[in-house]
């Protein structure tokens, strides 16, 4: 029997079920390994309830090595959904769900807090993540009404040259916040480059929240995404409801970059890079691009924070620097290799 | 079927088109043809929902601004010119897509007839064996077949098809004016096609439009139009000399 083109560009359960494997694979000893590594039978028991040979292992996996993994391996997710589901719309291999400038936005937020001592009565810590969040939404709402004022079919390449400019101003602005930041410039650096460390159930909790709210109707929109990257005449020519599909899209996506950001600050290259990666091995049918993505982004988020909490140990790099470095040496290699052989 | 009535495109301070109208019923193909720059293609676009326009265009007595993206494009299928690959669809993914407006509902469950359809029209257009081929490796005419495939997947009623024989070979070119005549045979089908060769133009169409510089030079059922006289106004040329002369050199 003949497949269906449909059926053909779905995800297969085999597929689905070896990506579901690795990923709680990697999750495990993600949470087994770092500057403490603990056997995987402690894992095991501290989360199951049994003996545990150092009681500090308990405690290390509940209040450290979960939220934190779990954060990485929800960002992966989202970072990768959104730089698939905006390469898709947007039709540029370069773009990701920063390419609204939306992330600068939010990291000049949580940049501000940082410089003049702006905090959440009552949780002073959360003051960077409520300023990045709040940061986003401005950034989202001033792009889209530029691109509005413009062109009211919000044309695509509008939209990105707003984006790069916004992107442009708003690292301008970041720079002037760190000449005068002082002793604060290492918060900065950290909120800019990306950091894991510390984060909580509630962060994670947040952060799941925003994959059901925002990545959920990104999923939605492989078909109208699969028009989009064969070309946006062609989509309005075969029935897709392009404007209300963009918006849908860039409001999402920027939606959850800005929680990603609110939360582990600016992680670059995962939204870029991973997608490609994909596509490289799975071709570029959203059907299955969107699902595989957030399975890669989530492995590869869980490993790279991995990387940074125990190369240096007890040191820890800014996950953006080993997203980068791991990203482009594993990208240039897949790329090379795949060029040879054929192209995606 | 499709009646537009005093169209107007303007870009900046310049007119692209100015004060068109066309009607199209079941059974006719209607060609548009003139000169480069005359607003072929703009007319399309405007009949495409593509290119923002002042005046009205209304498909069954419905201005077709107000129907819906989806239902536009099971009563209306159109191919442009634009055909650059940027990712590697497979030639069966990309003609599938011309299911999309018949694909609804939350599930995308409402096309049973979807595989079928798109087989048949990658076989109509050649292309059954190329069916798992990598976009970004094929040929502009090949492109263009594939994009041909997908507006015959779609099924619709209307055709608007912009130099639909762009980069085909002459033996696929006959073939496919042979292959839109036939499926005008169905009725309540109508066909538009932008053209800029002349002779397709004149033996196939039933009704023709001229334009020069935007405006109309000429309208009517094709034998009227397409005449020596008419041609060497808006072309400044004579076109039926030059096509004679051509033919010489066959000789």
């Amino acid at each position: 029997m003949k497949n269906s083109p449909r059926k053909e560009g779905r995800l297969s359960p085999g597929s689905a079920a070896l990506w579901t494997g690795l990923m709680l694979a990697t999750f495990v000893a993600c949470v087994s390994l770092g500057s403490v590594n603990i056997p995987l039978r402690d894992v095991w028991n501290a989360v199951f309830g049994g003996e545990v040979s150092r009681e500090t292992y308990r405690s290390i996996i509940w209040w450290t090595r979960l939220p934190r993994v779990l954060c990485a391996g929800l960002m992966g997710a989202a970072l990768s959904l959104c730089g698939a589901a905006m390469q898709g719309l947007l039709r540029n291999p370069l773009a990701d769900g920063s390419t609204l400038g939306v992330s600068s936005g939010a990291a000049l937020g949580a940049a501000l807090s940082i410089v003049l001592g702006i905090s959440v009565p009552g949780l002073e810590s959360a003051g960077p993540a409520a300023m990045a969040m709040i940061f986003a939404f401005g950034s989202l709402l001033m792009i889209l009404a530029l691109a509005w004022g413009i062109d009211r079919s919000f044309a695509t390449h509008n939209i990105i040259l707003i984006g790069v400019v916004f992107t442009m101003l708003v690292s301008a602005l970041l720079s002037i916040l760190i000449t005068f930041s002082g002793e604060k410039l290492r918060s900065i650096t950290y909120w800019t480059m990306g950091s894991l460390s510390g984060k909580s159930y509630e962060q994670a909790a947040v952060l799941l929240g925003g994959m059901i709210l925002f990545g959920l109707p990104l999923f939605l929109q492989s078909r109208e995404l699969n028009a989009f990257a064969v070309g946006e005449e062609n989509a309005v020519h075969i029935g897709v409801p392009v404007r209300r599909v963009k918006l849908t899209v860039m409001i999402c996506a920027s939606a959850l970059i800005g929680i990603c950001v609110s939360i582990g600050g600016s992680i670059a290259f995962v939204g870029l890079i991973v997608p490609h990666m994909v596509r490289l091995a799975a071709g570029p049918n959203h059907r299955r691009l969107l699902p595989l993505s957030a399975f890669a982004g989530t492995v590869f988020l869980m490993l790279a924070d991995l990387a940074a909490r125990s190369i240096l140990s007890p040191l820890e790099l800014p996950i953006g620097v080993v997203t980068s470095l791991i990203g482009a040496v594993v990208f240039i290699v897949i790329f090379y290799r795949s060029r040879k052989g054929g192209i995606r | 079927m499709l009646k537009a009535e005093h169209l107007m495109v303007r870009y900046g301070e310049r007119t692209v088109l100015e004060d068109i109208s066309l009607e199209v019923n079941p059974g006719e193909w209607h060609v548009i043809v003139g000169p480069n720059g005359a607003g072929k293609s703009t007319l399309a676009g405007v009949l495409g929902k593509t290119v923002p326009y002042e005046g009205t265009v209304r498909l069954e007595g419905k201005d077709i601004r107000e129907i819906p993206a989806q239902e536009y494009a099971r009563k209306v299928g159109v191919l442009s010119q634009n055909h650059s690959a940027v990712y590697g669809f497979t030639v069966e993914e990309v003609v599938g897509l011309g299911r999309y407006a018949r694909n609804t509902g939350f599930l995308h469950r409402s096309d049973p007839d979807g595989a079928e359809k798109t087989d048949e029209a990658l076989a109509l257009t050649g292309l059954a064996e190329m069916r798992k081929r990598n976009m970004l490796t094929l040929s502009g005419g090949e492109r263009q077949r594939v994009f041909l495939a997908q507006v015959f997947c779609q099924d619709p009623e209307i055709l608007i098809l912009d130099e639909p024989a762009n980069h085909l070979d002459l033996p696929f070119q006959q073939e496919l004016f042979t292959l839109i005549r036939a499926w005008l045979k169905t009725p309540g089908r109508a066909v538009i096609t932008v053209m800029h060769d002349l002779s397709p133009a004149r033996k196939y169409g039933s009704h023709a439009l001229l334009l020069d510089r935007g405006k109309r030079a000429a309208q009517g059922e094709v034998s009227e139009v397409l005449t020596p006289k008419t041609l060497q106004v808006v072309y400044g040329m004579d076109v039926y000399g030059w096509m004679r002369e051509m033919l010489t050199q066959w000789k």
